[in-house]
């Protein structure tokens, strides 16, 4: 540490740190617009001119390092006749269109030009104007704007992994831009919004929408990833107009996905439920709550056997609610409930720990030095956790990655084993025989002769050596694997290898709350103390028809893990209430009664995200129509039903009792420890599988209305994609419309040859329209010529 | 994994090639985008003077750099053409030097005896007309640049001259 002196006061700081920080850090404010502290220094826009003791000019205090004894003046003469030079230039070619502008009222160059700029100019030449351009449904351009601080540059550079915006010509012709017309396809692009400390890229989902001083700001937690990136959630009337990032060096720094930003257009979405509804002999008919809430609670008691009920929930809702279901359930006297909608594999549900989460924070992934990710289209299956491990990457962590596709990673694999999921087993005993022989390690019961017959390469070997000599290192498994068919032999095997190399078995899970569901018994086999339990899990609930079923937070031709079963069951079922944002045809055809269930912003309630950090808020938005929050939704029940503790007044006294019986569950190395048990793949090979990815667009109902998402050319996911291999083998062209069959279903689908995918694999993802008609996602499939 | 598609790389032939590698062995093997601009210049003579989107592409797919990053090198330096040119390009300096020692009449003259004004390229496209900053041969102003040949102290006859000798 070193002293230096700005205005007069003396100020710590670390020897080489730049003056700004030392400044920021001080609370001594100096004007800048290209500087950001997440991103490199450019030194370009010279806002943050200073002067410096026996320095002969002023000095940049983003670039310039602190010496020992350093006296800075922020505002003497000579540092404000430069700061209003600079800013004199600055507005040259402004167009000075505050009243029009998006950015008006929070706009960095209209502060400081106010704080640090003369009240008149000498410039009475024109202003150049610049071509806006289109990059794409999210962001707006408006480049005559653009004071070229190149923010937007660095971040699709240095964060985002990807560089599509650039300063294209020269002096007064350069233009910030794509050059070519071309989409921003980036999951992480709308940061460049907030990045922009102009008007030049705005939101064009929110442009026009708003003036900034008219909004409310509501800190939010997104509820699209496990991450539980910290939002701050917008609001003018009750109604949400945009959604920002809110800083969070723990779990987002200063960064948030495009999906977490632009969903809100789905809770805003025309097809809301906005009053609960019942069907009466066939005809639905709008209903009072506390007509529809006894309805609902009588239909489910005309069936008798509490073993005929089943409950699944959106693993997105909050901890309250899911608390509250389970109660519910369990009061009722039945098991039969879960979260886990994709999960095909329970055989090893009782192994899970008590919630499964990264075993370590996520501000600690970017210390990883080696991991090995299993199963992860990471970057689109959680974006900020793509972040941290691109982070880690470029501090040179060595990333191996084992998928059915493969991806197009923002941080250079180490090494990249591509197999089809039926394969990926394979390639796992590889690993593991790997890791036998390089860590010397004494293998478990019957692992030795499981691996006997495996080959091993260099890439596996070289994959081991990074884990075992790194000193932080993890074996993640990520969101694919744990809807794959042998997922807990898979397991199994990343277990032991991260055993063997003593790295951390992580997970990356579902949807925003698995960690709350866990630990708020939304389990079939365990209740909320942890304590084992004995019911059906998603896919039995629906494979053995049970007579009554509760939906909470789910469309079930969509949400579910083969639709297709799920769409019998409810056909067959006596009475099936869905608690429900919206109002589908898939929910009306398999319905009794549509409960409004409000949306996340417009409740207050708990997220657990996968580190185990417990976040609380309160409600952002109004509730559209009559919808309710679904913690008050199942209390009511709970009354009718006449189960006892069901007296909650406030979603807080839900959260005290979740608290007690969850104690001070961690998520941790030790933790996630699984105990060795010999696995054996059980699935028999087929000639061809699916590859079921639940793509970055189509994770929840939200996202799927989330109509300028919907536009992205990651929603573009509707064909049928296999390589130039296998297309071959199939006597298939690229864009030939071809009958998928599976399980006996059948849709047609154009076929898009892709060489990512892995030989006799078929991607077709779930979550999507023409899917619903599909069966189990990484089942057999065949593609028939048409 | 076959690929299905042509590496956009193979658009720059051969001897182009050789040509970028003999540059690229300069620089460290990480580094490679260390010879965008020698790469730029040789497919724009394979190219017949200028670049189209498909060769720049084609320099970042070859030297593993992002395609923005390639447009920014070549948008930047005033030898890159985005347009066709002639067959001659001639780059007559209008910076101080030149202009003081009469670049004005110079420019006067090529355009009325062309029929082009700057910027523009002859029908028969033989000769196309640019405007260039200092060039550094300050000591010989006027001049222009045309190929790879400085011609200084231009009169108007010499410009003919030059030109005559040209066709």
């Amino acid at each position: 540490m070193v002293t230096i002196t700005i205005n007069g006061k003396q100020v710590q700081a670390e020897q080489g740190q730049m003056l700004i920080e030392a400044a920021d850090n001080a609370d001594i404010a100096i004007p800048r617009f290209c500087y950001h502290k997440n991103l490199s220094i450019a030194a370009n826009c010279r806002m943050c001119l200073v002067e410096v003791e026996k320095a002969p000019k002023p000095v940049p205090a983003c670039a310039t390092p602190i010496t020992d004894g350093m006296v800075v003046n922020t505002k003497s003469t000579k540092a404000l006749a430069a700061q209003q030079a600079v800013m004199e230039f600055l507005l040259i070619n402004h167009p000075l269109d505050c009243p029009i502008c998006d950015q008006g009222g929070e706009c960095d160059l209209q502060e400081f030009s106010v704080g640090y700029g003369k009240d008149k100019s000498d410039y009475y030449e024109v202003k150049r104007v610049v071509k806006d351009k289109n990059i794409g449904p999210l962001i707006a351009t408006e480049l005559t704007r653009c004071i070229h601080c190149t923010r937007c540059v660095r971040f699709g550079q240095e964060i985002a992994g990807m560089r599509e915006m650039g300063a294209t010509g020269r002096g007064d012709w350069m233009e910030i831009g794509t050059y070519i017309e071309k989409s921003i396809d980036s999951e992480l692009s709308g940061n460049i919004i907030d990045l922009c400390p102009v008007g030049a890229l705005t939101s064009k989902v929110s442009r026009f929408t708003y003036r900034v001083w008219e909004l409310a700001s509501n800190d939010f937690v997104a509820a699209h990833d496990c991450i539980g990136s910290n939002i701050n959630v917008q609001t003018k009337n009750g109604v949400i107009k945009r959604v920002i990032a809110r800083e969070n060096n723990e779990i987002n720094d200063t960064w948030i996905s495009d999906r977490d930003r632009y969903s809100f257009e789905g809770i805003n979405s025309a097809d809301r439920l906005t009053r609960p509804m019942i069907k009466q002999n066939g005809q639905w008919q709008e209903a009072s709550w506390d007509d529809a809430l006894q309805f609902a609670v009588n239909g489910l008691k005309a069936i008798s056997d509490a073993s005929e009920l089943g409950a699944v929930c959106s693993p997105s809702v909050t901890t309250e609610e899911m608390f509250l279901l389970q109660k519910l359930m369990r009061g009722i006297g039945s098991n039969n409930i879960d979260h886990r909608l994709r999960q095909t594999d329970f055989s090893a549900q009782d192994a899970d720990p008590r919630f499964p989460g990264l075993g370590m924070k996520l501000a600690e992934v970017k210390n990883l030095n080696a991991a090995l990710l299993i199963g992860s289209n990471v970057r689109k299956e959680q974006p900020i956790m793509g972040h941290h491990l691109r982070q880690a990457s470029l501090n040179s962590a060595q990333i191996a990655v084992l998928n059915p596709v493969k991806y197009e990673q923002i941080f250079k694999p180490a090494q990249e084993f591509i197999a089809a999921p039926s394969q990926m087993f394979n390639e796992l005993k590889s690993l593991a025989k790997a890791a036998l022989e390089i860590t010397g390690k004494t293998a478990p019961d019957g692992l030795a002769d499981l691996v006997a017959g495996q080959t091993v390469s260099d890439a596996h070997k070289a994959c081991i050596e990074n884990l075992n000599e790194a000193d932080n290192a993890a074996v993640i498994i990520g969101t694919m694997l744990q809807a794959m068919p042998d997922y807990a032999a898979m397991r199994m095997l990343a277990g032991f290898i991260a055993d063997a190399t003593d790295s951390v078995l992580s997970y990356l899970t579902p949807g925003a709350n698995t960690s709350g569901a866990y630990l708020s018994g939304l389990l079939p086999n365990r209740n909320a103390a942890g304590e084992s339990a004995d019911g059906l899990d998603t896919q039995a609930m629906f494979a053995q028809h049970r007579k009554g079923y509760i939906l909470f937070g789910i469309e079930p031709d969509r949400d579910i893990e083969n639709p297709v079963q799920v769409q019998n069951a409810l056909d067959n079922a006596d009475f099936v209430v869905a608690v429900t944002m919206y109002q589908s045809d898939a929910l009306q055809n398999s319905a009794d009664v549509l409960l409004p269930l409000s949306a996340i912003t417009e409740a207050s309630g708990t997220l657990i995200n996968v580190d185990g950090t417990w976040q609380s808020f309160q409600a952002a938005s109004k509730a559209i129509g009559q919808s309710k929050p679904g913690w008050k939704i199942l209390r009511v029940m709970g009354n009718l039903f006449d189960v006892s503790g069901f007296d909650y007044q406030s979603s807080e006294e839900v959260l005290a009792d979740v608290k007690s019986a969850a104690g001070d569950a961690v998520t941790d190395k030790a933790g996630n420890k699984l105990s060795w048990q010999c696995p054996d793949k059980s699935t028999a090979e087929t000639a061809l599988q699916r590859i079921a990815e639940l793509p970055i667009y189509a994770v929840d109902a939200v996202v799927r209305r989330a109509e300028a998402l919907q536009q992205t050319a990651d929603a573009q996911v509707n064909c049928a994609r296999i390589n130039s291999a296998t297309a071959e083998k199939l006597k298939i062209e690229d864009g030939q419309t071809v009958s998928a069959v599976q399980d006996g279903h059948l849709v047609d689908m154009s076929v898009s040859i892709d060489d990512r995918i892995a030989d006799n694999c078929v991607y077709i993802p779930a979550g999507i329209e023409s899917a619903a008609a599909l069966g189990g996602g990484y089942n057999a499939i065949e593609l028939k010529a048409k | 994994m076959s690929q299905t598609t042509q590496a956009p790389s193979d658009l720059i032939n051969a001897e182009s090639k050789q040509d970028i590698d003999h540059w690229l062995a300069k620089y460290p093997e990480d580094q490679k985008q260390s010879a965008v601009m020698a790469a730029l210049r040789i497919v724009q003579d394979q190219n017949g003077g200028w670049l189209t989107l498909e060769l720049m592409d084609a320099v970042a797919d070859y030297l593993d750099m992002d395609k923005i990053h390639v447009y920014e090198v070549a948008t930047f330096y005033s030898m890159y053409e985005h347009k066709p040119v002639g067959k001659h390009k001639i780059c007559v300096c209008t910076n101080l030097s030149c202009m003081s020692c009469g670049s004005g009449k110079i420019v006067e003259h090529l355009e009325e005896k062309l029929h082009i004004k700057l910027g523009e390229t002859t029908e028969d496209n033989q000769f196309t007309l640019k405007e260039v900053e200092c060039l550094g041969a300050c000591s010989g102003a006027p001049m222009f640049q045309i190929g790879e040949h400085y011609y200084e102290n231009l009169t108007p006859e010499k410009i003919d001259e030059i030109l005559a000798g040209l066709k």
